[in-house]
């Protein structure tokens, strides 16, 4: 009977298990290895340098500037999609068929992939062909190129992302306000409290591990940003909008350094190690 | 209040607008005929109506071939994600062995790897076996991302014992206890993890650009973003955004007919409750 349980744990877990060391695990050991070596993609040509790639990333002013650039979109874009997610959440809390149609307005951009984002918000940031330009003319204001000019370009990039992905956050907290006891705010409404304290003694303390969740992963979801930028703008204009990834993967398959995409991925994966450990101590010493 | 109710009203109707418009953008410039948007191409009303540009999809270029690409491999990598995660999943949470809690906990830190930064990796891997351009490189990497064992053991840790002790005095093997008993139950839970393994699959984007650099191999995603930032993006758009409304459409669907579970998991996934 014992061994006959066992035997099944074994069909149960192994084939996952396997997977997940084969695709998930091993990569991360391959690549520590792979940021080692002087490897070239077209030549296939490895040779042994040590830590040169990660002396060579120190030195390196578009390494820095792509890492600036992510860091910026994760500081700008991050309270405004939990913000707003926040917001959409409050208002639309509860039932109703009116609720529900709402919700769904704002959750269904979401399940679009990045192409047909960027395929929408590149003609609407079109001065003469989008929509958005059309707006500026008829208010009678200057219609902007955003993703040619580099002030405006970022900002593009985040407005075309909260659009795409806010829905997700919403729906986050929406499950963390169905959690929150209603006799908390029976009661409150028996003494008579106004709305704005309901807000702050209630809700938001209730929310308090939604919060943090969310936080989480919208910084894990941000700094991981790729493909709006790369199709919208290349990084454009001048680079101002080059995130990481984009550095990563311009270095990998477009000048075939295999071994220093690798050196850059691994102080990725660091870097957002480092995050989420303070991001985690900081919420447990909140609580 | 009643003000306060009203504007609050005026506020969402607003958003909504916002939010829904270029949607609706696109499907209108994907009924205009390219020639009328060459002029014009910022009204909400189309200004003619054609189905050509979607003909044009089925005739012209590797659309459709793409589309099947990303059928096949959503199909296999969210099959194979719900049958192998969810085995793993009810071992961890119902069986007992030793290891268990090391192997659940390695599983659970497979959550914290930032996605799009294991390209590279990946990439290193498929290319000392030569597994480019093959439909196993596009959805293995996806099936071993652990999100659906987290949720379902979540789900079959509230599966009361009595009921796997029941099979089993019946004299049910593990394997029939969990295919005929267990599975049926978590149909709710299944759908939505299947659900999102599919969304997430069909729209990856990086690693599709990385792992398929034949143009036939390409998923729709990839495909349609190769076909954006050249020249004859200007003179097609209704084309372009043809292949769109098509590239969205069979999440579009789904997000409509099943958008209860979707919902609600997430909500499940952020581990609030089920």
């Amino acid at each position: 009977m014992r061994s006959r349980i066992n035997l099944s744990v074994l069909y149960f877990v192994l084939p996952f298990m396997v997977v997940y060391f084969i695709f998930q695990i091993f990569p991360l050991f391959q690549a520590v290895v792979a940021s080692l070596y002087k490897w070239d993609l077209l030549t296939s040509s490895m040779s042994f340098i040590g830590i040169d790639n990660y002396l060579k990333m120190f030195k390196d002013p578009t390494f820095w500037s792509s890492l600036m650039n992510t860091i910026k979109f994760v500081v700008y874009s991050t309270p405004l999609l939990i913000g707003t997610g926040l917001l959409f959440a409050l208002l639309l809390n509860g039932t109703g068929s009116k609720k529900v149609l709402f919700r769904t307005a704002f959750f269904a951009p979401y399940i679009f992939s990045v192409a047909i984002v960027t395929l929408i918000w590149g003609f609407m940031f079109n001065a003469q062909k989008g929509l958005l330009g059309e707006f500026a003319r008829i208010i009678g204001i200057q219609p902007i190129n955003w993703l040619t000019d580099p002030s405006f370009a970022m900002p593009a990039i985040i407005i075309a992302t909260l659009w795409w992905t806010v829905g997700f956050n919403m729906v986050l907290f929406l499950a963390g306000l169905q959690d929150i006891d209603s006799a908390l705010y029976e009661s409150s409404s028996l003494e008579g409290a106004s709305w704005f304290q309901d807000f702050r003694y209630i809700t938001l303390p209730g929310l308090a591990r939604t919060l943090e969740l969310v936080t989480i992963l919208q910084v894990i979801m941000s700094f991981q940003i790729f493909g709006q930028v790369y199709i919208l703008t290349k990084g454009g204009p001048g680079g101002t909008t080059r995130v990481l990834i984009q550095y990563i993967y311009e270095t990998g398959f477009r000048d075939h350094q295999l071994g220093y995409a690798s050196a850059m991925a691994f102080a990725l994966f660091l870097v957002m190690g480092v995050v989420s450990f303070f991001q985690f101590k900081l919420s447990k010493e909140e609580s | 209040m009643k003000v306060k109710n009203i504007s609050i009203t005026v506020l969402l109707i607003v958003l909504a607008v916002v939010w829904i418009l270029p949607i609706y953008w696109m499907f209108v410039m994907s009924i205009t005929p390219n020639e009328l948007l060459k002029l014009n191409s910022t009204a909400l009303w189309p200004q003619g109506f054609s189905i050509q540009n979607f003909l044009g999809v089925l005739q012209i270029g590797l659309t459709l071939r793409w589309f099947l690409n990303s059928i096949i491999v959503t199909l296999l990598g969210t099959a194979l994600t719900l049958v192998l995660q969810s085995m793993a999943a009810y071992a961890f949470a119902k069986m007992r062995f030793k290891g268990r809690s090391l192997l659940f906990s390695l599983t659970l830190a497979g959550l914290m790897v930032p996605k799009e930064a294991m390209f590279i990796p990946l990439f290193l891997m498929f290319a000392q076996v030569g597994g480019h351009n093959t439909y196993a490189a596009l959805y293995l990497p996806r099936v071993a991302i652990p999100m659906g064992v987290f949720i379902m053991a979540q789900f079959f840790k509230g599966v009361p014992d009595s009921v796997t002790e029941a099979a089993q005095i019946d004299g049910a093997t593990p394997l029939r206890t969990f295919f005929c008993i267990i599975l049926p139950m978590s149909i709710p839970a299944l759908t939505s993890v299947g659900i999102f393994t599919y969304i997430l699959t069909w729209n990856d984007f990086l690693w599709p650009l990385v792992a398929a650099t034949r143009k036939e191999m390409f998923t729709i995603t990839t495909g349609l973003a190769s076909l954006q930032g050249n020249f004859a993006q200007a003179t097609e758009l209704g084309s372009l955004m043809a292949r769109g409304v098509i590239a969205g459409l069979p999440l579009f669907i789904l997000f409509l007919i099943f958008q209860r579970h979707l919902i609600r998991g997430i909500s499940m996934s952020s581990g609030e409750k089920y």
